[in-house]
């Protein structure tokens, strides 16, 4: 357990190190530090003393090292446009994320487990091919589309809920802002949310549905059958239950899916969270928040995966914890 | 000799006519349905330069006066641009059907690349196995941790800080499928990867190996075969996927520019406008992009049904 816990985090570790030194290359190269601090005006020779001051002219590797202890200590350069610790930035915009990262999977565990239960067990009731079409369809339309339609029927059409911004929020402890406690900020998370879902959805009940199909057709679920046991007793607790395992490895995977199919959400319905930051600070090249977004995004991937594994290490008795 | 060659003909047709898949695919209406539209697609996408009334991709040609003018069946509809046009004035029938192509284009050889990438990193994990086929195996993990939206988005914009907006607007279509494509390998190389192992237990691969075959014949003679039923169902779903990637990068101002439209830069093109009345500049593509998916997922879900091959990923 031990050894396979190490393992687990020293790759978790190598591919935080590849990603900074990618983020690091990208910074390198993109814009020069020292035109965003003293403009057009200042001569040749000053500009060269400024760049050995700041250590631009040191090599690589040597940049790179300062690079990663600071941002080890949570200093990952300065925005240019906001001029303020990128960092900082970002942390101001994820709380809005998050939100609509928690609506859309509040959505997906509602519809997708009864769904999928249902079209497993029913295969061939209407309701089930009902389901089943619509996730072809929830597949098929690009997230953005999605996001277009329900604001035109939605929002312009009927008037019911707004079509863009975040609406009132509630300061939670330590100034975390959320939308989801407030009226107003729920009928303004309502069709982004609900958007995000859409794609994530489809793939959720047809996980489910084929997991459990083929938990059906086993022998202990036969014998469960043979003993007598209702039907909700296995349905829910036979088979059910381990049709979880393949959904949380999916699901781990789907939870990164989703933090890159917020950049399409946010922008469309102008949702002021990380995503729509990133594709402003993309416009603006403003270096520093860029990179940053690909640290913090990448350590979120990471972790997802990192606890994914370990779960599904503690949870599945066939993965060997002990390592080769 | 032209006998033989007639003879043989008739014997693949013969084959196609027999097999399982062709029953099947007779018999399920859905299939046929899909399999018609995607034909159509390909076709309009080819003769679209015979057939649009309009070179979309000729800014000479676009009248401003003509611009958001609506499709056939609205009262200031225009008998000579039957399904309206956009804000520039370009005829929507026209940029539809070139558009419809470039997004066939762009899912069908970034599939290829994924293909090509993955099933050879595929093939050699699995043949050779041990440190090489651990590495490899890590690598694809954490290559398809990373969603390609999110790889392709960052990357794209990257590329188009660095080279400037003109430039990148003639190599637009090369990266995005470079992009996508080597994103998207492991889908492949994990199949590949299994369908190798469970077929190098095979005694047939064993006496290949025996009788002194080098072990790239044995890849491809032996082992490859065996692999083509995955690769069919994974392939269509993947260029559904990578039709919709483009559409999205598209969206962002990250895929095509609009002087060069896919069906994914004509939809963001009309989003400013939707909300102004001017519904048929995205309506039209965004349905056009809907049905061509929609179609070739059936098509997909379909293979995978009758195929019923192990997939992993």
């Amino acid at each position: 357990m031990f050894a396979f816990l190490v393992r687990r985090l020293g790759q978790a570790i190598l591919v935080m190190l590849v990603i900074s030194i990618l983020s690091f290359s990208i910074q390198d190269e993109l814009g020069d530090p020292l035109r965003e601090l003293v403009g057009q005006s200042v001569s040749e020779e000053i500009r060269n003393q400024l760049r050995d001051e700041l250590g631009l002219n040191d090599p690589f590797l040597v940049q790179y090292w300062r690079f990663l202890k600071n941002a080890v200590q949570g200093d990952l350069g300065t925005s240019y446009f906001f001029k303020r610790p990128a960092l900082d930035v970002i942390l101001d915009k994820l709380p809005a994320t998050i939100d609509l990262v928690v609506a859309a999977t509040f959505w997906i565990i509602l519809f997708s487990v009864p769904a999928g239960m249902f079209a497993a067990i029913r295969p061939n009731h209407w309701l089930s091919k009902l389901c089943m079409g619509l996730s072809i369809l929830g597949i098929s339309i690009p997230v953005f589309l999605t996001a277009i339609f329900l604001i035109q029927i939605f929002a312009v059409n009927l008037g019911w809920f707004p079509a863009y911004g975040r609406g009132d929020t509630v300061v939670l402890f330590g100034g975390w802002e959320t939308s989801l406690l407030s009226l107003d900020g729920l009928s303004h998370l309502l069709l982004p949310s609900v958007s995000l879902a859409s794609v994530i959805l489809p793939l959720f009940v047809r996980i489910i549905r084929s997991e459990m199909m083929e938990v059906l057709e086993t022998e202990y679920v036969k014998f469960a059958w043979a003993k007598g046991l209702s039907k909700y007793r296995i349905w829910t607790v036979h088979a059910f239950k381990n049709t979880l395992l393949p959904v949380i490895t999916v699901g781990g995977v789907q939870l990164g899916i989703m933090v890159a199919y917020t950049i399409l959400t946010e922008t469309v319905f102008q949702w002021p969270g990380m995503g729509f930051m990133f594709l402003e600070a993309i416009n603006r090249v403003d270096t520093p928040l860029i990179v940053a977004y690909l640290i913090v995004v990448g350590l979120i991937f990471v972790i997802t995966n990192t606890v994914v594994d370990i779960i599904y290490g503690l949870v599945n008795p066939m993965v060997k914890l002990t390592g080769r | 000799m032209t006998e033989q060659v007639l003879l043989v003909r008739r014997n693949i047709w013969h084959r196609v006519q027999n097999s399982a898949m062709y029953y099947s695919f007779v018999h399920n209406r859905t299939a046929m349905v899909s399999a018609a539209i995607v034909f159509t697609y390909v076709l309009l996408a080819v003769l679209a330069p015979l057939i649009a009334p309009y070179n979309p991709w000729d800014l000479t040609q676009f009248d401003i006066m003509d611009s958001e003018i609506p499709p056939i069946g609205s009262v200031e509809a225009d008998s000579r641009f039957m399904l309206g046009t956009d804000a520039m004035g370009r005829d929507m029938l026209s940029a539809m059907l070139y558009g419809t192509g470039i997004s066939i284009l762009i899912g069908v050889f970034a599939t290829c690349l994924q293909l090509v990438l993955g099933v050879s990193i595929g093939l050699i994990a699995g043949y050779f196995g041990g440190r090489l086929d651990s590495f490899l195996m890590r690598v694809a993990d954490i290559q398809l941790s990373f969603t390609t939206l999110m790889v392709a988005i960052v990357v794209l914009a990257l590329f188009q800080a660095t080279v400037g907006l003109r430039l990148y607007e003639e190599f637009a279509i090369v990266a995005i499928v470079l992009v996508i494509g080597l994103a998207e390998w492991p889908q492949y190389a994990r199949t590949v990867r299994a369908c190798v192992l469970a077929a190098k237990k095979q005694e047939y691969v064993d006496a290949a190996r025996v009788i002194g075959l080098h072990p790239f014949t044995i890849i491809y003679r032996h082992i490859l075969p065996n692999t083509f039923s995955p690769l069919l169902v994974i392939s269509t779903v993947q260029v559904a996927n990578a039709i919709i990637t483009e559409a999205s990068l598209s969206f962002l101002g990250l895929g095509m520019p609009v002087t060069k439209p896919s069906l994914g830069s004509l939809i963001q093109n009309g989003f400013h406008y939707v909300f102004s009345g001017s519904w048929w500049i995205t309506t039209l593509p965004a349905i056009t992009l809907v049905i061509l998916i929609v179609a070739i997922n059936l098509l997909g879900d379909w293979l995978r049904d009758v195929l019923n091959p192990k997939i992993y990923n």
